[in-house]
């Protein structure tokens, strides 16, 4: 089935990317994260808050609320807001929605916020609660979360296409390298093959290092017009083209392959680009497995070749195929819905020219994917988009 | 190939009993309904009425043509396992407690993939499985994957029996070994690899033929038990309640009558302070020391088991005041159900029909012999099953209650 074309995004600009605050744990609840990553976009653009005139929240650990209550807490007086629970996918999601409002004119600034708080028993208290089928059907065989569906599609991929544990080292020890040029990672000690092949068994066949560490902390970004951008002065990415989808092949016995693999096509043709223009990559990295998959997905090699792809490159922010150059969530810690925008905001860094200490050189085009929710025994949502620098490139 | 359990040393006294917790037991309501099916030992997962679609986790409408009519049925159990996983870390205490696990995916013939236990002797993916339901610890349905022929000590894996109640190498307490259904069941446990047998006995004068024997079993140890007598239940609850893994309760008072047949409430008197109150005196005296020992090692307390009757779901007038101390005993057993579940302890309810004895005398065959009877009982207990109907007569008036129980009871009237 063929999609009608995409209206292009004209107009719009993607600026102030803000990270803040990441910590292990914190006692400090979502709406302090939220607040912070708020006031540094502020502070960042040099917007007055009642100039904020659309939010957009993505927070697992908010409830009660919901983006609703947060305007009261914030006192912000929003046109147009949004609140997106999807997860590892929330911030291109964030990012679609946002640039059409602003397209179209019913906002003009749109803060996209993300932020998690996570005491010690955080993460073990959503597990059971994450969805009606993890409380019925996962939860109560012993793996709450993603550790054991993330083991599942390991263990078949490898068998599947003969790869091997190295070849996920190899991505989980390129990340920690880029990680340690990040400052605002979480993980500061460097990873050797040899710490990721003998590290102890969480989730055989996933090992410590496999597996995303839970953390706290925010990222955001800003939406608004070109114009007010380069008004205020703002550096800038442009949205050359974005795919979200949901649930996709939901007859594929195990998921081999993601909402990407249905609509890469006309991604790469809405942006006038293809695999071979991309600078850099931002992927949703909780596993290694799913970078094998977005790899694939995304037109950079073919189905079940990642293995041998992921030999063959260098996938540091100087290498010859920079992956994840912040370090991605498995080295800067997944801040839960935080993570999903981590890639993102990542991507406006390299695009703006401020990823300071991990800069991939003439990085103009960046590709961001997410991926999120796995609601039983797979990842319900997958998105991506292609951005550019803020000349077009 | 599954280990053979050993028979488990005496427990060291100075040893700290570990204490019972049980997986989660949170469910949406549908999904309920396979832990249902699971309780009377069936595999059925959610079928579209419209379409056929079989699918799982469980849903309100069918995920083909949204159809809410959706129906439980009995459904192929052949499956591919696909994947699999060994869980070497959980946030669950119950599954830290029993760490590594294993976890299989499996695409099901009928449809559905299902996240499954996996049974030790399921070999590597790909193979083929066969997906069935069990209770877990805590009295819920959950899938585990077996391995597509049978095998050596199979009931001996270490994760399938954590999900049944298996006699082997337990140590039982059959309640009364006089009657002809506590003797077979004495014979049918001590079959089974029972490693000690207690056999309860009221009133000395009386024996019947048969209870003699009973001694000659090495693991049996007749011990003095009268359920009327509430001293007496709490003396054998203080010296074996902490030792007792399963409970079979088989004392029963049993006359034959209904409300004319029989002036006054002597009698039925007699059947509530047995069958009844019996019943609640034990589960006060025994309930929570066994409790204490829900996760006692290999051999932890696990089942208590109550010989019910299938008069307990409706009156059977000819026998009324027995049917209504059974529906009194039923009712008791749900509370102790939920008061059980979180340390571990299944209740599990037999129903039968008649039995061959002589209080049935009158009623015609078919009518259940007592060694089918406690068969039924040992194989529930194998396999982990809650609601047992033994016998043809059982499984019908089951039947017939869950069509309708109103059109069963006018039909007992006739």
């Amino acid at each position: 089935m063929a999609d009608r074309a995409q209206t292009p995004y004209t107009g719009i600009a993607v600026a102030a990317p803000v990270t803040v605050d990441y910590c292990r744990y914190s006692n400090r609840s979502a709406h302090w994260f939220l607040a912070r990553v708020l006031r540094r976009l502020l502070d960042e653009s040099g917007i007055a808050k009642d100039e904020v005139d659309g939010l957009c929240v993505s927070s697992f650990q908010l409830m009660p609320d919901t983006a609703v209550g947060l305007t009261q807490h914030l006192g912000v007086s929003p046109r147009w807001l949004d609140h997106i629970p999807m997860g590892g996918a929330c911030g291109v999601v964030a990012l679609r929605r946002a640039a059409r409002a602003v397209q179209c004119g019913d906002a003009e600034v749109v803060a996209c916020l993300a932020g998690d708080t996570n005491h010690v028993d955080t993460f073990r208290k959503m597990l059971g609660s994450f969805s009606q089928y993890a409380q019925d059907a996962v939860y109560p065989y012993g793996s709450g979360g993603p550790n054991a569906n993330f083991a599942f599609l390991t263990d078949h991929y490898m068998r599947a296409y003969g790869a091997r544990r190295e070849d996920f080292g190899k991505l989980c020890v390129a990340q920690r390298e880029n990680a340690l040029a990040n400052p605002n990672a979480l993980f500061k000690t460097p990873l050797t093959l040899d710490d990721y092949l003998n590290a102890r068994v969480i989730t055989a066949p996933l090992r410590l290092f496999d597996c995303v560490m839970p953390c706290a902390g925010g990222e955001g970004f800003l939406v608004t017009t070109a114009e007010r951008a380069e008004a205020l002065g703002l550096p800038h990415a442009r949205v050359l083209a974005t795919i979200e989808r949901h649930n996709a092949w939901p007859d594929d016995p195990i998921q081999m392959r993601g909402g990407w693999a249905m609509d890469a096509d006309s991604l790469y043709a809405n942006a006038g680009k293809g695999p071979d223009d991309i600078d850099f990559l931002c992927t949703y990295d909780d596993y290694p497995v799913i970078n094998a998959l977005q790899l694939e997905n995304l037109g950079f090699c073919n189905e079940g070749e990642a293995p041998a792809f992921i030999r063959e490159h260098d996938f540091t922010w100087n290498g010859d195929f920079p992956l994840n150059p912040s370090g991605g969530q498995l080295s800067v810690g997944q801040a839960g819905a935080a993570g999903g925008y981590l890639g993102l905001v990542e991507a406006v860094r390299q695009l703006t020219g401020t990823a300071h200490g991990h800069q991939v050189a003439d990085a103009r085009i960046g590709l961001v994917s997410g991926f999120g929710m796995i609601n039983y025994d797979r990842g319900l949502c997958s998105a991506a988009a292609v951005l550019s620098g803020g000349n077009g490139a | 190939m599954t280990e053979p359990l050993r028979r488990p040393k005496r427990k060291n006294p100075i040893l700290r009993t570990r204490l019972p917790v049980v997986p989660p037991w949170t469910r949406s309501r549908v999904a309920l309904g396979m832990t249902a099916a699971a309780a009377r030992g069936s595999f059925e997962l959610q079928r579209c009425s419209e379409c056929g679609r079989i699918q799982y986790p469980p849903r309100e409408m069918c995920s083909g043509c949204l159809s809410v009519d959706l129906s439980w049925s009995p459904v192929d159990r052949t499956g591919e396992l696909i994947s699999e996983t060994e869980l070497n870390h959980s946030h669950d205490l119950f599954f830290r407690e029993r760490l590594p696990w294993r976890l299989g995916l499996v695409k099901l013939a009928c449809g559905p993939t299902v996240v499954t236990h996996l049974h030790g002797d399921v070999p590597e993916p790909p193979c083929t499985v066969r997906v069935d339901a069990r209770l877990d610890r805590a009295g819920r349905g959950v899938l585990i994957a077996f391995p597509d022929k049978e095998a050596p000590n199979m009931a001996d894996d270490k994760q399938l029996r954590e999900m049944t109640c298996d006699p082997k190498f337990r140590k039982v307490l059959i309640t009364d070994g006089k009657s002809a259904v506590g003797q077979a069941m004495v014979r049918a446990v001590a079959d089974a690899g029972a490693s000690l047998i207690w056999v309860g006995h009221a009133e000395p004068w009386k024996q019947p033929p048969g209870f003699s024997e009973l001694e000659s079993i090495p693991e049996v140890t007749l011990v003095p038990l009268d359920l009327t007598d509430a001293r007496a239940v709490r003396e054998a609850g203080g010296s074996l309640g902490g030792r007792v893994d399963i409970l079979i309760n088989t004392a029963e008072a049993h006359r034959t009558h209904g409300v004319a047949s029989r002036y006054g409430t002597d009698v039925a008197r007699l059947e509530m302070d047995v069958n009844y109150f019996g019943l609640l005196r034990l589960a006060q005296e025994f309930g929570p020391a066994m409790q204490f020992r829900g996760a006692d090692g290999q051999n932890s307390a696990v089942a208590w088991v109550n010989i019910l009757s299938v008069f307990a779901l409706s009156n059977f007038p000819p026998h009324g005041t027995y049917s209504a101390s059974k529906a009194a005993a039923f009712s008791l057993t749900q509370c102790m159900r939920a008061e059980f579940k979180p340390n571990a302890i299944r209740v599990v309810n037999v129903f039968p029909g008649p039995v061959d004895d002589e209080w049935n005398q009158l009623i015609p065959p078919p009518k259940l012999a007592p060694e089918r009877l406690a068969a039924d009982v040992v194989a529930a207990l194998k396999d982990g099953v809650e609601d047992v109907y033994p016998g043809a007569v059982a499984r019908e008036w089951f039947s017939r209650y869950r069509e309708d129980p109103k059109v069963l009871e006018r039909e007992l009237c006739e």
